[in-house]
């Protein structure tokens, strides 16, 4: 019950986007379209889905308090999380160039469809707050962190679709002059954000 | 004759160039507040804006503008780290292959950020546990990599510096403008100050404002209320500066 309501929290509730604005940057410049939007979505659940496990082992086995005890006891008191931004972000480029490599490897279909995204991605700050957020929730198990990237993942592909939808119908409104384009997406999304604080409180 | 003449002109010509790209103007005797540098400071606080005309840079901002001193402590970290990955990303911009150009761009303004966020945590405690994982968020916050990727990467090192001080004020002043607007609405505050006069249990005892009846708009509080005001800031600058419209 506690991972349904985690992956569901994580989804609605604490949305990337709408809760805490992260994936800003790629959110408004690749929302033009639902086509290119479902593909930018879909690269950044798979990559939240694998980047938030390795880096929650990696916080778990080598950076925090105490984390290096299996070393044995002279390490037991090495505090290495000053390094886990650099660590964290060492660990999201490279993978996304590995995803990047094994996808066009042995799904060259799915490269066609995600290709040009991946790259992307290494710099959107999604991924990166997914694995801060990670770090900071205390996960106990290495299940929860899986279940908490997925779910955010699903939750940043929601939004990006759902203003896509909207960005290719308001083209044909008459929206004021100085609004138009980057001005009425923020209010929209803004609009969107308030819509889904209706989801607070939900507990499952 | 004459066309070996000019073969040299064009060699020197050529070699002119090379040295120019090569040293970039930092070597060129320009003077060092002259017109060009002037507008790399002034263009994106308007024109260029980072988070109202390049829509770069909003992921980590909006977050934290619920009150202002969180988003002044923000302006300054991010303005440390621009200013500073640009002197160093340029400094190295003829040693880093171009294939693996990202992750060294990565590491340099982790390095940074990991500065600050140690700097942040022992003298300014509580400011930077109000940011939380936003300070880290500099990192990949776009405005950061994009002017390493379109300006650093090709220019000198002082127009670098420049040019990362101007964009990181241009973020910082839309980030405090929206503080100031969701803190003033929103608790009636700015910096923690009571400005509005002082919210009692009832309208007799309060002082300023509320004595008259005035209640805070508690949405300003809200997240999704950062999203409409940097909407309607975009209104505003757009009305005011009409080349900025967008044709869609």
């Amino acid at each position: 019950m506690d991972f349904i309501n985690l992956f569901v929290r994580s989804i609605f509730i604490e949305n990337m986007i709408f809760a805490y604005f992260l994936g800003m940057c790629s959110y408004l410049a690749v929302s033009k379209t639902v086509k290119t939007a479902v593909g930018l979505g879909a690269a950044v659940i798979f990559v939240l889905t694998i980047t938030v496990p390795i880096n929650y082992l990696l916080d778990n086995y080598l950076l925090r308090p105490g984390a290096l005890s299996w070393l044995g006891a002279e390490f037991a008191d090495v505090d290495l999380s000053f390094l886990s931004f650099i660590m964290f972000i060492a660990v999201i480029a490279s993978m996304v160039q590995l995803v990047e490599m094994i996808v066009e490897k042995f799904a060259p279909a799915l490269y066609g469809a995600l290709g040009i995204f991946l790259p992307l991605i290494a710099v959107n700050c999604a991924i990166l707050g997914g694995a801060l957020f990670m770090q900071q929730k205390d996960f106990g198990v290495i299940t929860e962190a899986i279940t908490y990237g997925f779910g955010s993942g699903i939750g940043w592909f929601l939004a990006i679709l759902g203003i896509a939808a909207i960005r290719e119908k308001i083209a044909y409104s008459n929206v004021p002059a100085p609004l138009k384009g980057l001005g009425i997406t923020f209010i929209i999304t803004g609009l969107m954000a308030l819509g889904f604080m209706s989801f607070m409180g939900i507990k499952l | 004759m004459a066309t070996e003449k000019k073969n040299i002109s064009e060699e020197k010509e050529a070699k002119k160039k090379e040295m120019i790209l090569f040293l970039s103007s930092s070597e060129e005797k320009e003077h060092f507040l002259s017109k060009g540098n002037r507008k790399l400071l002034s263009d994106p606080l308007d024109d260029n804006n980072p988070i109202t005309v390049q829509v770069l840079g909003i992921c980590s901002a909006l977050a934290i503008t619920v009150q202002l001193e969180p988003a002044v402590v923000m302006a300054i970290a991010v303005v440390f780290v621009m200013a500073f990955s640009n002197i160093i990303v340029s400094m190295l911009r003829n040693l880093i292959p171009s294939r693996i150009r990202i992750i060294v761009q990565l590491v340099v303004v982790a390095s940074l950020v990991a500065l600050v966020d140690q700097v942040l945590k022992a003298y300014a405690y509580d400011v930077s546990k109000q940011l939380s994982v936003f300070i880290g968020l500099i990192i990949t916050n776009c405005i950061v990599m994009g002017r390493l990727e379109a300006f650093a990467l090709g220019n000198g090192v002082y127009k670098s510096f420049l040019d990362g001080i101007g964009n990181a004020a241009g973020y910082g002043l839309i980030l405090i403008i929206v503080a100031f607007f969701r803190e003033l609405l929103g608790s009636g505050k700015l910096f923690g100050f009571e400005v509005l006069g002082h919210k009692a249990a009832t309208v007799a005892d309060s002082t300023g404002l509320y004595a008259l009846g005035y209640e805070n708009n508690g949405l300003m509080l809200l997240s999704p209320m950062a999203l409409i005001v940097v909407g309607l800031l975009i209104w505003v600058q757009r009305a005011r500066n009409r080349k900025l419209i967008e044709e869609n």
